[in-house]
């Protein structure tokens, strides 16, 4: 016997979900455009700081990726799996580039000395202290997204690889689809507020 | 099954998405275009704009907003909404502190 899905319901309990995690970011934003607002020279000039490349590029990464996991959708009610599975493997890739890119980053930065309670910061002026501290919550946190984000695609393509994600049973690929493009929405705004301020 | 999914669902052309992305990269060059001309504080509200742009095209056609029914689209607004509150009262309390 075939168990009926509420995907409607489905869907539902996933956008409620992500209201929560944009009250989670909007609550760091709010934080960000408090200090903003106290310390802007400091925001400025540790905002220089940052790699606008890197930031330029990861950017590029997860419109794409989620530009590929938008279209996977598209193919999956098409009825062609196989393209699925090209997309959702495109997407992963790019997310798993995306972090790369990140531990490259933060790596520099921590070897230059700006981490968390490094003297450096710790004994500057507090404006930097605050603006980096934000940097590595922010960019961490929304991090930890891209990695939930990589395990939720990664089990909708072993499921639709065995055959439980079809055309007409998709709910799983699209509310893990939903969840990748939260965390492409987050990015959208930490790209302007961290990388190009000036 | 397949009725209630035609229902919710919508099928958009690998087309339609691509030409959403060109707008991202697009308003993405504009955003970093813009970041190099000095609008003293005035920078700071272009790149939010632009931002909510971008964040736009992919709530409504990426997450197809678009083609939810009410019950999705009115909680995602209040959501902002309630968001914007949060955010004008703790910029009231700053502003006059």
């Amino acid at each position: 016997m075939k168990v009926k899905k509420d995907i409607y319901g489905g869907k539902i309990g996933m956008w409620l979900f992500l209201y929560t995690e944009i009250m989670l970011f909007g609550g760091l934003f709010v934080l960000y455009a408090a200090y903003l607002s106290k310390y802007a020279q400091d925001f400025i000039s540790g905002g220089k700081e940052l790699s606008l490349p890197f930031g330029l590029v990861n950017t590029l990464i997860l419109l794409t990726s989620s530009f590929l996991v938008a279209a996977a959708l598209t193919s999956i009610q098409r009825k062609t799996t196989r393209t699925t599975t090209v997309f959702l493997l495109g997407a992963i890739s790019l997310g798993v580039v995306f972090l790369i890119n990140k531990y490259i980053e933060w790596g520099h930065k921590i070897e230059i000395g700006i981490y968390p309670n490094a003297p450096d910061l710790a004994n500057g002026p507090p404006g930097r202290n605050i603006f980096f501290s934000l940097y590595y919550v922010v960019t961490g946190l929304h991090g930890l997204h891209i990695i939930i984000g990589l395990v939720l695609l990664s089990v909708s393509l072993v499921y639709i690889v065995r055959g439980k994600i079809t055309y007409e049973n998709y709910g799983l690929l699209e509310n893990a689809g939903l969840y990748w493009h939260l965390v492409d929405l987050i990015w959208i705004f930490v790209f302007p507020l961290f990388y190009l301020i000036i | 099954m397949n009725m209630a999914q035609e229902k919710v669902h919508k099928t958009l052309s690998y087309r339609f998405l691509l030409i959403v992305l060109a707008a991202l990269f697009f308003l993405t060059a504009l955003t970093v275009g813009a970041s190099t001309v000095n609008l003293g504080t005035l920078n700071v509200w272009v790149a939010l704009l632009i931002a909510a742009a971008k964040a736009s095209l992919v709530l409504l056609f990426f997450m197809h907003l678009k083609y939810e029914d009410m019950v999705l689209k009115i909680s995602f607004l209040a959501t902002i909404g309630f968001l914007a509150i949060i955010i004008g009262f703790i910029f009231l309390d700053i502003a006059f502190r």
